[in-house]
């Protein structure tokens, strides 16, 4: 049994009068690649931000390698930060800088690492998602997927024990989506631990050792792609995820039975 | 004939050139007065365009009081108002208590400036540059502050060119500044068009140098968007 990286233990988010979710817990542990899915509104992106504490939840408890870092006197949040990864379904680059100031930024600001250990440092992420050969283009000149694989390498680069992506194809063309699914299924295989809000069901079935159905600001069922395609304990898990892999143009899960 | 015209034309020459001279004098003032009154616009601005936008509940109140009151009044009032709470309370010559209440007025302006600025550049640069590890104050400094300065160039450059013709308000403080000369020149010489025209020429020149300037800076720092290829 591998170790736990993060857990979330019985959290809950409102705003205002509306809950977004209750008592939601759930494991990562290392090299685990999850996949949750869920329709719109459900607070997937809320929960994911509650988990790198980009927001506050109003209870429950969020631990790091096994230290509670919704203890406030534990660690400073930006510290935790550093450590979980995060990639947005709108890429969210730093518009002002080029590919390889995105990556190298949080090293020489945030790490404190000297700039030219920084500069290799970033080289070799963006070499890692294969785009060392556009490290001088600003943001607005590339491409929504090279985008995407910038602010993957961006979060990469500070080493982080797990990475959260949040719809992160979702903004792409058809035809950009693949490459940034080859990155993060390359990441999987490298044994990254990663929590991913998705509607590709291709990849969650490819890559996911665990899948969540979220709905209605719970979570409603849990397994692996096969238990979750195959054998529903809900009917409703499966009405929606033969909905979307339509949607997104893949087999239906009947057919891949 | 044309020796009865052209000495009124020389005179005229010699004439123009002794106003610019005499009023060019007050140039530096006008000048100096601006630079004193934008930076400090600018940095009392800044401080409080980030207060406003970061600084919570009570301090974006203040602040939006703060905007309103100034920019709900004539410079002019204000001038005078600042400028005798300034020399009442601290020994200071009309330059520098007129420059410093010119400043505190455009404060305001140049707040609103900024924090339209800061506004379009978004929370979630903000909310990117957090997920990373950056405190809120480095992602102030290192993400959000070069987009929003950037966008504030072309909006700033028109306070500029207010505050410049606007210093113009310290005449009253008895200042000798391009409008005070030219005052004189036209109480002296009795050539009222002559003195003014002269000062606005000049006022036109200054005004125009400095946009250009800053149209200039807006383009050495665009961030370049389109396709390289
Ligand atoms: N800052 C906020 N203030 C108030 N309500 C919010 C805020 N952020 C999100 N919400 C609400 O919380 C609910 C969940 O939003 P969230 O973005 O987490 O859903 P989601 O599952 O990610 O949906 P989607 O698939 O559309 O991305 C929505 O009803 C949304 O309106
Ligand atoms: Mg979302």
């Amino acid at each position: 049994m591998s170790q736990p990286v993060l857990v979330a233990q019985n959290l809950t988010k409102t705003y205002g009068n509306n809950v977004i979710f209750r008592n939601i817990s759930l494991s990562v542990n290392e090299r685990d690649t999850i996949v949750i899915v869920g329709p719109s509104g459900t607070g997937k992106s809320t929960l994911l931000r509650c988990l790198n504490l980009l927001t506050k939840a109003d209870s429950g408890k969020i631990w790091l390698d096994g230290v509670e870092i919704t203890d406030p006197t534990c660690c400073s949040e930006d510290e935790c930060r550093q450590r979980i990864g995060m990639v947005f379904q709108n890429f969210l680059l730093f518009n002002h800088l080029t590919a390889l100031d995105n990556v190298m930024i949080g090293l020489t600001k945030v790490k404190k690492m000297p700039k030219e250990q920084a500069r290799r440092k970033a080289v070799e992420e963006l070499e890692r998602v294969g785009l060392v050969d556009r490290a001088g283009h600003y943001p607005g000149q590339l491409s929504g997927g090279q985008q995407q694989r910038v602010a993957i390498a961006r979060a990469l680069a500070m080493e982080p024990r797990v990475m959260l992506f949040d719809e992160p194809t979702s903004a792409l063309d058809p035809e950009l989506i693949g490459e940034v699914l080859a990155v993060m299924k390359q990441l999987a295989r490298e044994g990254m631990t990663m929590l991913v809000v998705t509607h590709e069901m291709g990849f969650a079935r490819e890559v996911a050792n665990r899948m969540i159905f979220m709905e209605k600001g719970q979570i409603l069922e849990e397994g692996t792609p096969d238990d979750l395609f195959e054998r529903p304990k809900y009917e409703r898990t499966r009405q929606f995820l033969w909905k979307i892999a339509e949607l997104h143009g893949r087999k239906a899960p009947e057919e891949n039975g | 004939m044309a020796a009865a015209i052209l000495p009124p034309i020389l005179w005229a020459l010699i004439m123009l050139i002794e106003f610019i001279r005499y009023i060019a004098a007050g140039t530096v003032t006008t000048l100096a007065v601006t630079l004193v009154a934008l930076p400090l616009g600018l940095v009392i601005g800044l401080a409080f365009a980030l207060a406003h936008v970061y600084g919570g509940k009570v301090l974006t109140q203040v602040m939006r009081l703060y905007s309103t009151l100034m920019r709900g009044m004539p410079p002019i009032l204000l001038l005078f108002i600042l400028y005798f709470i300034i020399s009442g309370s601290i020994n200071l010559s009309p330059f520098w208590a007129g420059s410093i209440a010119l400043g505190v007025v455009s404060s305001a302006y140049q707040l609103e400036i900024l924090r339209g600025a800061i506004l379009s550049v978004g929370g979630d640069q903000m909310m990117a540059a957090r997920a990373i590890g950056m405190s809120r104050l480095k992602a102030i400094r290192y993400v959000i502050l070069p987009q929003a300065l950037r966008l504030a160039i072309p909006p700033w450059s028109n306070e500029a060119s207010i505050v410049l013709k606007d210093s113009s308000l310290v005449y009253a403080l008895g200042v000798a500044e391009i409008l005070r000369r030219a005052q004189q020149l036209s109480a002296t010489t009795q050539q009222p068009f002559m003195a003014f025209g002269t000062a606005a020429l000049i006022y036109f020149i200054l005004v125009f140098t400095a946009n250009r300037l800053l149209d200039y800076l807006a383009r050495r720092t665009q961030i370049p968007a389109n396709p390289l290829g």
